[in-house]
């Protein structure tokens, strides 16, 4: 009796068995889709919103309009003129006069070379088709009656533009040098920071896993101290240290701060923690039995670091170099503050949008700069998929043996960068106790007197921290809850992939994109969430789903850790899910959950570059307050305030710890054998 | 096991089940039913589909097509929480962060219990899995073999009607796995619990089933009990897959005879056309030794009596403590080797050395014809 040769091979047809939902999948599905449906409004609607703004041109359109020109007794003859004919008898406007934005107007007395305004003439104009609208006034007419008006009143009749679907804005932005020239200034920043940053990290992460070195905690905690400031604090800095009226001016020998130098310094600054950690992680997992492999081989130091080490590290350093490189071709606060005359692509769109109000040029620019980003961003996934199956179980890990002559080397070369990178910071601190730079160099306070300066005063460093504060906690809820569910639920695959990848999208898109993005969306009227337009509200939203993508992630790998079996024993002993995720698994992931707060918080603070569309008079941020106060010339309380969030981040990192711990010794007492 | 008629009838059924994961069948066509009380191993090699199927009959992977039926009432499409089980994983699944004490009281509470009675409870469960003094500890302060009963009592702690395991014991070391699978054994048959335990393990299986269910590539081999399986394997995949087989490529030839070689052995009946290529089958332990012989020059190597006997040289002697493995060679038995199994005391009565010519013989109603099966020999 063998049963495999007489069964049919072939699925039965038939419907395949359905199963029904339990009120478990019911609720999990449910919050599963409300915490999807939130991506969707808070980033898939703006970023369309966006993109169909950069396709959306706006022009004249002439033969839109007809006129009727009485004599001087008011008597009109019925001769009706069409607006375009009247253009090309008189070349009133030219073709490029007639591109528009979304604002433009345009006045019709030049089509009557013989118009005055005193004269007893009247006129008489209509909208020639449905499409047709002009503004007498501001009163808009579209409708395709005739208008009578005296000299004095047609004078103010301005033409609104017709608004249509085109590449035309891409064509206008790659045929203007002044603009597109930012895309090579943009990858060529992007690229040098992110060799050098890359080449320092390097060594400093290779001092710190790979030699016997003293010291080493104290550079680690250096070596992370940038992430607590926003990243346009380097810049001031450099400005007081190699500015016209610099303290090292004379180092640089003649050449300017402002412009590419400063902003490769800075972005070397403001990246370094980030490449740092992830090349660190990179070597601090290297097997030793390869090295012990090399030594019994008798290669020599030399051939085992080309051959074992920076193999092993590989894909470490490619991932940084790829987060790096899409660190500083988004970064706008930097740029904004040290890079003069120097255009990249995301000081374009500020000044696109806040500067000359092209709304439109404004998302062609972001269009063009999410490019890089989402490339940069997709090869970095590719990359730490691959590293992934690099690691095994069995690897053992590798110990430094002292070696007195290296380890001083490498001990002179960290202490090196950790002196740059406090220098920068002690550099922010001092300029903020000066009077008055150079010429007073008296200590005083005066500078933190953030109420008499432009930025919004105390009340916006009171802001962040509320932002700060309602962002970890909203966040870190939505966030982890929704990377339970998207992990732990059963089926709905479809459902799952794609809220897996709504959650790794705001990684790709740079915080100006998403600013921008914000505003065409919120900001319309026909929006019925417009009215948290300008509020705390919608602060809160950006920055979480700003940095929705590391927490996600964040949440995602400690929820991989936990037994797959959990929930199938929990249902099997017929108790809710929600009971097994509060009793067991936010318990067990709270160091996760702890981690997912205080990088919110960390990063609601810092970020300049999506809020800086949003921020209303009632809610200023501190960080928005340094660069204003920076555009305003009031560099010293720039830096004061800079600072102040160096402080406050600090401190939050330090309650972060002991609370971690404290937590950690109430409810992990089971993590000690 | 008393045969009565409510223990006849079957508590869980299986019908026509089949599992498809894209286009890969992990379960083809499955039915089977289980007893009420039974203790019935699901046995495979990984990937046979046995913890598919497990998982099926629990919920937590739904079959695409096919019924279950749990105590007469059909739960082919409810969801875990709407069925009748306890589980335990490999993983034990202990939930790390709650003592053992409520990890047992998790499934107790909202059950209209109070808490007395849940602790009265968790005390006799841990009782019952002779863990009596641990229950403020946390999983994690437990042995291996500790936490595997927790889960256990964590499992039973409900009284549910079905108790399935999924490879119990497997992450635990040898002498802790025999232990408890005696253990398991006891207290199932303590609570009359119908269980179903997933295991790739033969011996865990012939030890502690009343039957066995031997699967292969998402289909049932065959269902008996240990020594029907053990004894009257179906096929050559089950003779292979539990114990020891020999393997012999040879011809069939009327019923109760197969042609190894050049001999014709007498054979248990069999339903193979004369001259069709099969395989005879013998286990190592069913070899009889018969003594040591030389073989005179041009005599014949079969003897007549008794039946199936013939000379052999024993090539390699491997001491595997409680008996001898012998390798024996024949130029005439097909050229192959024939493994078989000596006691201590057989070897050392006819003093078997590597080297010596001794005559054995093939039991008839130990050797068995099988086909030449697409599994490969």
């Amino acid at each position: 009796m063998n049963l495999s040769h007489s069964n049919p091979v072939t699925l039965p047809a038939g419907r395949d068995v359905r199963g029904k939902l339990s009120r478990d999948d019911v609720i999990m599905r449910g919050g599963m889709i409300v915490i999807a449906l939130y991506l969707v409004v808070t980033l898939a609607f703006p970023l369309y919103a966006m993109l169909s703004k950069s396709f959306s041109t706006f022009r004249f359109e002439l033969a839109q309009y007809e006129f009727q020109v009485s004599d001087e007794a008011g008597v009109f003859d019925g001769t009706i003129l069409n607006g375009a004919q009247l253009n090309q008898s008189t070349g009133a406007y030219s073709g490029g006069d007639l591109a528009a934005g979304s604002d433009s107007r345009l006045a019709v007395t030049p089509f009557f070379p013989d118009f005055s305004f005193r004269s007893p003439v009247q006129y008489q104009i209509r909208n020639a088709s449905d499409t047709g609208r002009f503004l007498v006034g501001s009163d808009l007419y579209d409708d395709t009656d005739w208008l009578t008006l005296d000299s004095n009143t047609f004078r103010r009749v301005q033409l609104r533009p017709v608004k249509s679907r085109g590449i035309d804005n891409f064509v206008n932005y790659f045929s203007t040098p002044a603009l597109f020239n930012s895309i090579k200034n943009s990858l060529w920043i992007a690229v040098v920071s992110t060799i050098v940053t890359v080449t320092l990290a390097f060594w400093f992460a290779y001092a710190l896993n790979r030699s016997c070195m003293r010291f080493k905690g104290l550079f680690r905690l250096v070596a992370m101290a940038p992430i607590l400031v926003p990243s346009l604090l380097p810049g001031i800095a450099l400005v007081y240290l190699f500015g016209n009226q610099g303290m090292l001016k004379e180092l640089l020998f003649g050449a300017s701060i402002y412009g590419p130098i400063g902003i490769v310094i800075g972005s070397v600054f403001f990246t370094f923690p980030h490449a740092f950690l992830i090349i660190s992680t990179a070597l601090a997992i290297s097997d030793a039995r390869l090295y012990e492999a090399a030594i019994s081989l008798r290669a020599t130091p030399w051939r085992t670091f080309w051959t074992v080490t920076i193999p092993g590290a590989r894909y470490g350093l490619i991932s940084a170099a790829f987060v790096v490189f899409n660190l500083v071709i988004t970064d706008f606060g930097l740029p904004k503050v040290i890079g003069g005359q120097f255009n990249v692509l995301a000081v374009d769109i500020y000044k696109q949008v806040i500067g000359q109000q092209n709304f439109e040029m404004g998302a062609v620019v972001s269009v063009v700069l999410v490019v890089p980003a989402i490339l940069a961003f997709a090869i970095d996934r590719l990359v730490q998929s691959k590293q992934v199956a690099l690691l095994s179980a069995r690897s053992v890990p590798y110990q430094p043996t002292p070696n007195p002559r290296v380890d001083r080397i490498f001990l002179a070369y960290s202490t090196l960068v950790a002196l740059f990178i406090v220098g920068i910071l002690a550099v922010c601190q001092f300029a903020a106790l000066i009077k008055f730079w150079p010429y007073d160099l008296n200590l005083s306070l005066n500078n933190y007197a953030f109420d008499k300066m432009d930025g919004g005063g105390w009340a916006s460093y009171f802001n962040s921290i509320k932002l700060g504060l309602l962002t970890a906690v909203i966040g870190t809820s939505v966030v982890f809850f929704g990377a339970y569910l998207v992990e732990k639920s059963n089926g709905f695959k479809v459902g799952r992939a794609l809220f897996q990848m709504f959650a790794m999208l705001p990684m790709a898109i740079p915080g100006m994109v998403l600013g921008l993005a914000y505003i065409f969306f919120f900001n319309n009227p026909a929006n019925p969430l417009n009215p948290i337009y300008g509020t705390m509200a919608i602060l809160v939203i950006c920055t979480v789903t700003h940095f929705y993508t590391v927490s996600h992630l964040t949440a995602v790998t400690a929820l991989k850790q936990m037994d797959r079996e959990f929930e199938s024993v929990s249902s099997s002993l017929k108790q809710p899910t929600m009971k097994l995720f509060a009793r067991v698994t936010v318990p067990v992931c709270l160091p996760a959950v702890l981690d997912i707060s205080i990088y919110l918080f960390v990063n609601a603070m810092t970020t300049v570059s999506a809020v800086v569309f949003l921020y209303s008079p009632k809610t200023t941020l501190a960080s928005v307050a340094v660069l204003n106060m920076d555009d305003a010339g009031d560099i010293a309380p720039a830096a004061a305030m800079g600072m102040m969030i160096f402080y406050t981040n600090a401190v939050a990192r330090i309650l972060h710890l002991i609370a971690s711990k404290g937590v950690l010794a109430r409810t992990q007492a089971w993590r000690n054998r | 096991m008393i045969d009565t008629p409510a223990a006849a009838a079957p508590y869980l059924n299986i019908e026509s089940l089949w599992k498809a994961f894209g286009d890969f069948l992990a379960l083809k066509d499955i039915s089977l039913n289980i007893k009420e009380g039974e203790f019935v191993c699901f046995l495979g090699p990984s990937g046979c589909g046995k913890t598919t199927l497990l998982r099926a009959i629990a919920g937590l992977d739904l079959q695409t097509r096919g019924r279950v039926m749990q105590d007469g009432r059909d739960v082919s499409n409810l969801p875990p929480s709407e069925r009748d089980f306890g589980i335990v994983f490999q993983s034990y699944a202990l939930f790390p962060n709650l003592t053992i004490e409520k990890n047992i009281a998790f499934g107790l509470e909202n059950t209209g219990r109070n808490k007395a009675e849940i602790t009265a409870r968790v005390a006799e469960l841990l009782q019952l899995v002779g863990l009596p003094e641990q229950g403020r500890k946390y999983p994690a302060q437990l042995s291996g073999g500790q936490q595997q009963r927790i889960a256990l009592a964590r499992a039973i702690a409900t009284n549910p009607g079905l108790l399935l395991l999924d490879e119990p014991l497997s992450a635990l070391d040898a002498k802790v796995r025999v232990h408890l699978r005696h253990e398991i054994k006891e207290l199932q048959r303590q609570l009359g619990v119908t269980t179903v335990m997933v295991t790739h393990d033969q011996e865990e299986a012939l030890a502690m089933a009343d039957r066995i269910v031997v699967m292969n590539q998402g289909v049932i081999e065959q269902v008996g009990s240990p020594t029907e399986i053990y004894r009257e394997p179906a096929n050559l995949f089950v003779a292979d897959f539990i114990g020891e087989m020999n393997q012999i490529s040879a011809l069939a030839g009327p019923s109760g005879v197969v042609r190894i070689g050049e001999s014709d052995m007498q054979a248990r009946p069999h339903a193979f056309q004369p001259g069709a290529a099969i395989i005879a089958a013998i286990r190592p332990e069913d070899v009889i030794p018969h003594g040591k012989g030389a073989r005179s020059p041009g005599a014949p190597d079969r003897i007549k009596s008794p039946e199936n006997a013939f000379e052999v040289l024993v090539d390699e002697m491997e001491f595997l403590g409680s008996f001898w493995r012998c390798r024996l060679q024949n130029e005439r038995f097909g050229g192959g080797e024939l493994i078989a199994d000596f006691s201590i005391n057989a070897v050392r009565r006819l003093e078997l050395a590597a080297g010596t010519q001794m005559m054995i013989e093939l039991p008839r109603n130990r050797l068995m014809a099988f086909a030449r099966s697409e599994y490969g020999a």
